[in-house]
């Protein structure tokens, strides 16, 4: 057995009868390490929050085992499991003042008064919500509120914290402010937590590990950048990022030292042509070569910041062009699709001019067209 | 209702008074027929004015009741502690029973969870008259006719399935993370029941309580036919009042003042416990 804080194996979740009902989670692995910071990512309904019911012990598992520190718990009741949350839907006891909803696991743990009051203090301190500790759970916002749910996880001494949303009523200046303590907050004093969130930048910022999941699927479990540099599929590559991964699908051929990348551009009756990006032989390495040949049909996929203008190269048509303030979103129509270029100066574009588009062979990823799994990025083999 | 016109307020205000009128002036006249004989009752035509008396306080108090044709006895201060008696032990026991399988119907999904609930309210459709005549009998060959027992238990008729639907909807508003949250906390099943889910269902459950106590007060038929004299409720003893010599309205009156008094007081009192428990109870999502 290893030492992980938290392991799910083989873990499914059907709602209704085994295998005949609805399945929320299909087979799921998953170590979590003691001191980690884990975030589930993904769209609504992929399974998520099902599978954080199912580590808390809401959830009966329909399969599969769950380890915590150890000990096998899929039967156990959530009290003997050890496990602190933080609610999406806070779900504060109405009846007590916040700084009791706070303190409540304490206070039954038999903590000495001093010991929970400065704890209490710290963390309402960490969160902002000192000046309201005295009020009642309907008398403070939305946001209040949650911070006051994510206190009275954030201050037990749990094997585990389970963050449900935690920061989703928050406003964006105070959610920013929060995801630097919090992350300070739960590594000064090593605890282990995850965090479902269908926000990547809060993903990204609070997590060591990510993982992706859709459609009850764990897609990747990988860290930030992992996930962002070698996505393991299409939907991880087109799912993490902003904006998303360019993708086009494509054949590629080799003829005469060349080798040549034909984006077939919209099959759906649109005229217009595709494009063939003309590569080098030389420009990858031989396994990626040999690969991308091996397959008929793939599907190439370029990170927005890596599309380049260039004085040669591809043509592109501009359909938009947006300056954020810190960045242009420059939209193209491209091969038949379209592509999007992100650049840190104010690009000067007018609609309907034509740009000249460079993709270095190192920015391209490219994925299997029939299973979307990824085959290599850039010169590495996936 | 920004602002308002002199007319429309005018209106309101009548509205209103027709509709007080309306459903307080049996009462007031049944209070007032309390305090008079049954030569200024019957009189023609009717009027308010007369000389107040005790007597039907009285005779009800006493148990003498002074007819045409003589000296009755009645015992309608043992009806009226039969009346309480029954009732509260009735919603008691319901309470004891219902809460908890009020609480299972919501939170716990069991084979045929939803047959046996609308079973048990099935019981408030069936006409109490179609049932009574086979109880009879079998209360009679167990022993239990006119026993308090017996009749406790016929009452669970009436009092189960409301208190059951009636907290069933209070649990089931109770949103279950908070529930979840506090056996997070490292509390077991019956702790939660016990500490988050009763004091915040306890309106809904004061509620049931009081509404049950009234249809229980105001069983007459399952009385009448289980119960002898020594045992009958006042809705059942009130027939006392019609005597050989005529109908005495005027202790009819003050019987029905004393024994709307009980159920008049508990809705008074817990109608201020109800608003104040739903007003401080609101949970947002």
């Amino acid at each position: 057995m290893s030492d992980a804080m938290l392991r799910l194996v083989n873990v499914d979740k059907y709602y209704g009868p085994l295998d005949h009902g609805v399945a929320a989670v299909k087979n799921i692995n998953l170590e979590v390490e003691k001191g980690e910071i884990i975030a589930l990512l993904g769209s609504s309904g992929c399974g998520k929050t099902s599978t954080l019911r199912m580590v808390a012990g809401f959830e009966a598992v329909s399969r599969g085992k769950v380890f915590l520190s150890g000990r096998e718990v899929q039967n156990l009741p959530p009290v003997k499991r050890n496990v602190a949350m933080a609610f999406e839907g806070y779900s504060l006891y109405p009846t007590v003042t916040v700084r009791d909803n706070i303190a409540f696991a304490l206070k039954a743990a038999r903590l000495p008064e001093s010991e929970v009051t400065k704890r209490v203090a710290e963390v309402s301190e960490m969160l902002e919500i000192t000046s309201i500790l005295d009020r009642f759970p309907s008398s403070i916002s939305g946001g209040q509120q949650q911070r006051a749910s994510l206190a009275r996880a954030l201050i037990r001494d749990a094997d585990l914290h389970l963050l449900d949303e935690p920061m989703g009523q928050l406003e964006p200046q105070l959610r920013t402010l929060l995801r630097g303590r919090i992350k300070y907050y739960i590594k000064e004093r090593g605890l282990t937590a995850i965090l479902v969130t269908h926000d990547q930048t809060e993903a990204n910022a609070l997590a060591d590990r990510i993982a992706v999941m859709e459609g009850g699927v764990l897609q990747q479990y990988a860290s930030p950048e992992e996930i962002k540099e070698r996505p393991a599929n299409l939907f991880t590559g087109t799912f993490v990022g902003e904006p998303p991964m360019n993708v086009f699908p494509a054949s590629v051929t080799a003829a005469g030292g060349k080798l040549h990348i034909d984006l077939r551009g919209d099959t759906r009756g649109d005229l217009r042509a595709g494009l063939d990006l003309i590569y080098a032989e030389s420009d990858f390495a031989q396994p990626v070569r040999e690969r991308m040949l091996g397959k008929r049909d793939v599907v190439i996929g370029v990170r927005p910041y890596a599309v380049h203008r260039a004085a040669q190269g591809a043509a592109a048509q501009v359909v938009a062009n947006q300056w954020l303030g810190d960045q242009s979103h420059i939209a193209a129509s491209f091969a038949g699709k379209s592509i999007v270029l992100v650049e840190h100066d104010r690009a000067v574009l007018s609609e309907g001019e034509t740009i000249a588009v460079e993709i270095r062979p190192n920015d391209l990823h490219v994925f299997d067209a029939e299973t979307g799994m990824a085959m290599s990025h850039g010169q590495e083999l996936a | 209702m920004l602002t308002t016109s002199p007319i429309e307020r005018i209106l309101r205000g009548l509205a209103i008074t027709l509709v007080c009128l309306f459903f307080m002036f049996p009462i007031v006249w049944i209070f007032l027929m309390s305090f008079q004989t049954n030569e200024t009752i019957l009189r023609i035509p009717p009027s308010v004015v007369f000389a107040p008396t005790l007597d039907n306080y009285q005779a009800l108090i006493t148990g003498k009741l002074e007819t045409a044709a003589g000296m009755l006895e009645i015992n309608f201060m043992r009806n009226l502690g039969n009346s309480l008696f029954l009732s509260a032990t009735s919603v008691a026991i319901g309470l004891l029973l219902g809460v908890p399988a009020a609480y299972a119907f919501a939170r716990l999904k069991f084979k045929g969870s939803e047959d046996i609930a609308f079973t048990l309210l099935s019981f408030r459709f069936a006409p109490p008259l179609l049932v009574l005549l086979p109880l009879t009998i079998y209360f009679q060959q167990l022993g239990l006719a006119n026993t308090y027992g017996g009749l406790i238990w016929v009452y669970q008729l009436i009092v189960l399935p409301l208190i059951l639907w009636i907290v069933r909807g209070y649990f089931e508003d109770i949103p279950a993370d908070i529930e979840y949250a506090y056996r997070i906390a490292g509390h077991d099943f019956w702790s939660t029941f016990r500490r988050i889910a009763l004091p915040l269902a306890g309106p809904g459950i004061a509620a049931a309580g009081l509404l049950s106590f009234i249809f229980a007060w105001n069983n007459f038929v399952f009385a009448l036919v289980l119960a002898s004299a020594d045992k009958q409720p006042v809705t059942v003893g009130a027939l006392a009042f019609v005597t050989a010599s005529g109908i005495q309205y005027g202790q009819v009156a003050a019987g029905i003042v004393l024994s709307i008094a009980p159920t008049f007081a508990l809705a008074l009192y817990a109608q201020r416990y109800l608003v104040e428990g739903l007003s401080l109870g609101a949970v947002k999502g």
